[in-house]
């Protein structure tokens, strides 16, 4: 079944359309790479799905309009981590990945044992036990996007959008952070969208990429069909080669121009 | 995966810790009790809490103050201890509310051309009302009309904005509402110039000593929206994250804003109805709290409620002691004894705060 339905989702933003009539069926369990230029619309389409930007044409999310939904009906299926979250730096990390619980709680309440559990399991997966009592603001840019990620699985949403979500890790973060999203995806059917730069490590664990272009899907299909010289070179402008790494691509920027280097 | 019981133990938002209630609390109750035992007549303490007791139709408890006594007890000091301590709860908790509504730390609860409309209100009170009226009722209720008026104003400018309407937008326009009304105000006070007196000192702000009146008319408003501002406190946490990831979270950013801004003004323009415009609770006290304790929203708001209460009954105690008989105006006090208090506050907190 699938799990996030798009049909014709237009965003126009400033009189100019910034997502330009997209359609895509993806499934549940799906790891699905948004990559493209900039401005191409991957941030705006993530925030389409979300319902944080209005849109016309129809998103589904498990055959239910994302129009028609509640808010906190659709913050119990979706979870997102911005590419800018705001980290206010006299928040405590249980406090800050406690939030992603709001969903589940009415207005007025407050966190009960299950809440603290799930926040528990989150912090405890992303390594960031013994953090629980630090403040935001004394965190390094690495440790608060793990905080970001610990929030939006606390949410216990099935799908989750991420944008850009490891620009700030480093390599091993990074690879520890995708990581055990895949883990999480083959455990329990979570379905991810990323938008994401790095053309290389969305091959590794992506099973499908999008490729956006002004606005408009440019190539859809596993990373193998997407990530070719050609499509690189006509929508990124880039020089690249794609070489075979362990089963998968990766992605290496060439330059064409200047002297030969001695080697 | 499980997380173990330790695991979750650790997992907490820190609410408003038992430390810091009954510090409140203490620090409420003894302002309180100040407030009650200062003025030119000294009624002691053993003889207050006996009257109290008769009050309250203890066994065997009589009361040994004068009929006089009694009055100035019952019918001045009490009152007016209790209607400073609404009105610093009130502005305290309403800055607090703003600040997080409008993620702006310089937010105070005139933020929204509240004390401009008030202002224009009561000046026209003054200026055009014959003299009787215009004193102890109509001020209040024409301070309020436009206090409300103001406010009602800037929603309807920020929502008729064509960009985007966040809360910028709102603050936007209430800096605009509130120019005008500071004009239109200023115009009446110069075309009646001999009422400018009077305007003057209200507008520095003072808690009058009306008896139970003005106690009346703003405790309403104030439960109301100390009420409101409570029950949401939680959720102001999850709208400092910004518009967008409170709505991602689930919440309805709009609705919520609504009701926070709608109690915080409401209740503030009650407040300025009676007590004129008060400078500085609004921002210093929350500040403080902050910055001693590091707080979230959830335990800033109950904290800024009972300090904020405290505050201004001290304050109100040296406006009508350090010159007695005479008084300052409360505005004044608060600013002049607030400032370097915030400032020893800035100097001697580091890190942990906002």
């Amino acid at each position: 079944m699938s799990a996030i339905e798009l049909h014709s989702v237009t965003v126009v933003l400033g009189g100019r359309p910034v997502v330009d009539g997209i359609d895509a069926s993806i499934a549940e369990g799906e790891w699905l790479a948004l990559i493209g230029p900039n401005g191409a619309g991957k941030t705006t389409l993530l925030r389409a799905i979300a319902r944080l930007v209005s849109f016309s044409g129809l998103i589904e999310l498990g055959g239910r309009s994302v129009r028609e939904m509640p808010r906190v009906e659709l913050a119990r299926l979706v979870a997102v981590v911005p590419q800018e979250p705001s980290t206010p730096p006299w928040m405590t990390v249980s406090e800050y990945v406690l939030l992603g619980r709001t969903p589940h709680l009415g207005p007025l309440a407050k966190e009960g044992r299950r809440d603290r559990e799930a926040a528990a399991r989150a912090l405890a997966r992303l390594d960031l036990l013994g953090f629980e009592e630090r403040r935001l603001g004394t965190l390094s840019g690495g440790e608060k996007q793990r905080v970001v990620v610990a929030r939006a699985l606390a949410q216990e949403a099935r799908i989750v959008l991420l944008d850009e979500p490891t620009a700030a890790l480093d390599i091993g973060h990074q690879q520890q952070a995708f990581d055990l999203l895949d883990t999480l995806r083959a455990e329990s059917g979570l379905t991810l969208v990323a938008a994401m730069h790095d053309l290389t490590l969305a091959a590794q664990y992506a099973n499908r990429m999008v490729l956006l272009d002004g606005g408009r899907v440019a190539a859809d299909g596993v990373p193998y069909d997407v990530l070719t010289e050609e499509l690189i070179a006509s929508h990124f402008g880039a020089s690249i080669d794609v070489v075979p790494v362990g089963g998968r691509i990766a992605v290496v920027p060439r330059r064409d121009r200047g002297p030969t280097p001695r080697v | 995966m499980s997380a173990t019981a330790e695991q979750v133990a650790d997992v907490r938002a820190r609410g408003l810790t038992p430390a810091w209630a009954c510090s409140a609390v203490a620090f409420l109750f003894v302002s309180l009790t100040i407030g009650v035992l200062a003025g030119p007549i000294d009624l002691g303490v053993g003889a207050v809490l006996e009257s109290a007791a008769a009050r309250l139709h203890l066994p065997g408890a009589s009361t040994s103050l004068t009929p006089t006594e009694e009055a100035i007890l019952w019918e001045i000091r009490v009152p007016r201890v209790i209607l400073a301590a609404l009105v610093g709860a009130m502005l305290a908790s309403a800055g607090a509310t703003y600040q997080g509504v409008f993620r702006n730390p310089l937010a105070d609860p005139y933020l929204l051309g509240v004390a401009a409309g008030a202002g224009l209100g009561a000046t026209i009170a003054i200026a055009y009302l014959p003299e009787g009226l215009s004193g102890q009722r109509a001020l209040p209720v024409a301070a309020f009309v436009g206090g409300s008026v103001a406010v009602l104003l800037t929603y309807a400018v920020g929502r008729s904005a064509k960009r985007e309407r966040d809360a910028a937008t709102l603050v936007l326009a209430g800096v605009t509402v509130a120019a005008f009304f500071t004009a239109w105000q200023t115009f009446v006070q110069q075309q009646n110039s001999e009422t400018l007196q009077q305007v003057y000192s209200w507008i520095l702000g003072n808690i009058p000593s009306t008896g139970w009146s003005d106690v009346v008319l703003i405790l309403p408003y104030v439960a109301v929206a100390v009420v409101v501002i409570l029950a949401l406190r939680r959720v102001v946490d999850v709208l400092s994250l910004g518009d967008d990831e409170a709505a991602s979270l689930g919440v309805d950013v709009r609705r919520v804003r609504l009701a926070l801004v709608v109690a915080a003004t409401l209740g503030t323009a009650a407040a300025v109805a009676v007590s004129g415009l008060i400078g500085f609770v609004g921002i210093i006290v929350p500040h403080a709290i902050r910055l001693l304790s590091g707080v979230g929203y959830r335990a800033l708001l109950p904290l800024s409620v009972i300090i904020g209460a405290g505050f201004l009954v001290l304050a109100d105690v040296v406006a009508r002691t350090a010159l007695s008989p005479a008084e300052i105006p409360l505005g004044v006090v608060t600013a002049f004894f607030g400032a370097p208090f915030f400032a020893l506050v800035l100097r001697t907190t580091r890190g942990g705060g906002s």
